[in-house]
């Protein structure tokens, strides 16, 4: 009996090894806030993410540090006030693309909704967000636009700017996976 | 044999709950087994270019224009008929700018002793933790002064070079953690022209300041400039040299910061916070004042 428990345990335990996996680690990521005031946006190159292909369960994982603004000094807020970068220093997200088989994806993009956690600032909320997907060469591409609210991760925005920062932040992906060996 | 297969089912279910939910934090670990260790610089060691009166290691970056008012009121002994030292105002006007993230350059006016200034700043050393450490940031500062107004003493032979004045500070500060920034600052002052021979033309101080975070916009601020004893033996203005001290909050809001204080030197610059400093904090020979900062970007950055 304990014998077949263990057996179990490392059948569960190697499916979930043993798959095909599409990985980057300079994907980006873009985020906008756009108000009457100022327009602020910040990019980061040095995302990582990775894809099984097999059962299309996703991460990606990011720097909060790695984002750069065209102005110094709110980059400078952005990491010291806003999302606290020295306590959380990343970001991260793990979550499926429903209904998914490999085979949906071509040479054209193709829609999925992706189900997941997002954690940002220390604090994890669930999220459903529509993602892109296409084959191209050796290479899987990947996209998404989602907004999200600076709220439901408690990142407090004090009230005299309060008029500068949008309640959602508009969110940009663009991935590029290669093949894990 | 019933409790077994109860006990089997139950772990059977705990295997695929546990699979479903590792299987994503699987491919995060992942990720985090390929991350390459990174330097972390430290930032927002000080919410200014100024402590209060006198430099931060602070810097602005590449093409940041900073445009600061300083003002500082009479002293609040000075009683009801100035209400309290509001009717006698000293400014300075100045301008720092990024030439770089770490070098920047500055000038201002006073209007006490209408004073014109010019300095240089370097971020030498960069606080860092992470794949690359250093304990602290380091700054170095050096400012010329030129006093425009009427000679003291117009009757004898006045030299130019009698107008200028010349300070140097080598500032260190470390941020410890979140909320609690120190700095050391040895600054040596250079004045051409002394009132006595028993004045030294260079004086030598050491400076103390601290910045703690009260939350995120708000911060209290100490600043504290010791000169070294038998440096100057003359008074200025009838009154004794003292160590200047000075205590203050920044109140941020985006690009502008707000700094309020209580401070008992008349001065806005090093030139004044050593070696011209006459307040008494006891007998209530103190300033109020206040810096406003505000930063223009003056080209926007090269988008990558």
């Amino acid at each position: 009996m304990k014998k077949l428990i263990i057996a179990f345990l490392f059948v569960g335990l190697s499916t979930t090894v043993v798959g095909q996996k599409y990985l980057t680690q300079s994907g980006t990521i873009k985020f906008f806030s756009t108000t009457p005031i100022e327009d602020i946006e910040a990019v980061n190159n040095q995302v990582s993410s990775v894809i099984n292909m097999e059962n299309g369960e996703m991460a990606f994982t990011l720097l909060m540090k790695a984002f750069t603004f065209e102005k110094a000094l709110m980059q400078e807020h952005f990491n010291e006030k806003y999302v606290e970068s020295d306590k959380y220093p990343k970001a991260s997200l793990k979550g499926t693309i429903q209904d998914f088989n490999k085979s949906q994806i071509s040479g054209e993009f193709v829609d999925f909704i992706v189900k997941g956690t997002l954690k940002i600032h220390g604090v994890s909320a669930d999220i459903t967000i529509t993602a892109r997907l296409k084959r191209s060469g050796e290479k899987i591409i990947g996209t998404s636009t989602f907004k999200i609210a600076l709220a439901d991760y408690k990142i407090s925005v004090p009230s005299a700017v309060q008029d500068n920062i949008e309640k959602e932040i508009e969110v940009m992906v663009n991935m590029e996976y290669e093949k894990l060996d | 044999m019933k409790n077994w297969t109860k006990l089997f089912s139950l772990l059977l279910f705990g295997i695929l709950l546990n699979t479903s939910v590792s299987a994503q934090d699987e491919l995060l670990d992942l990720l985090n087994e390929k991350e390459e260790p990174v330097t972390n610089y430290t930032i927002a060691t000080f919410k200014n270019t100024r402590l209060i009166s006198g430099h931060s290691v602070e810097t602005n970056g590449q093409r940041v224009l900073q445009f600061l008012i300083g003002h500082r009121f009479g002293r609040i002994n000075s009683g009801w008929r100035d209400l309290y030292g509001i009717d006698n105002a000293t400014i300075r006007l100045g301008f720092d700018y990024g030439l770089t993230d770490n070098i920047n350059i500055g000038f201002g006016r006073s209007s006490f002793q209408k004073t014109y200034d010019g300095l240089i700043k370097w971020k030498f050393l960069r606080q860092k933790s992470g794949e690359e450490n250093f304990p602290f940031t380091a700054t170095w500062v050096s400012n010329i002064y030129m006093l425009a107004n009427e000679w003291a003493n117009p009757d004898r032979e006045n030299y130019f070079s009698s107008r200028l004045t010349y300070h140097h500070s080598l500032l260190i500060a470390r941020k410890f953690n979140d909320w609690l920034s120190i700095q050391l600052m040895p600054t040596t002052v250079h004045r051409n022209l002394v009132a006595t021979q028993f004045d030294n033309n260079t004086v030598y101080s050491m400076g103390t300041g601290t910045s703690i975070k009260l939350n995120g916009s708000l911060r209290f601020n100490v600043e504290y400039y010791y000169l070294f004893p038998d440096q100057i033996s003359s008074l200025l203005g009838g009154e004794e040299i003292k160590n200047a001290l000075s205590l203050g909050i920044d109140l941020e809001t985006g690009g502008h910061v707000f700094q309020l204080h209580f401070t008992n030197s008349r001065g806005m610059t090093e030139k004044y916070l050593i070696g011209e400093t006459t307040g008494s904090w006891a007998d209530g020979g103190i300033h109020f004042g206040f810096n406003v900062s505000r930063v223009f970007n003056v080209r926007k950055k090269e988008k990558k």
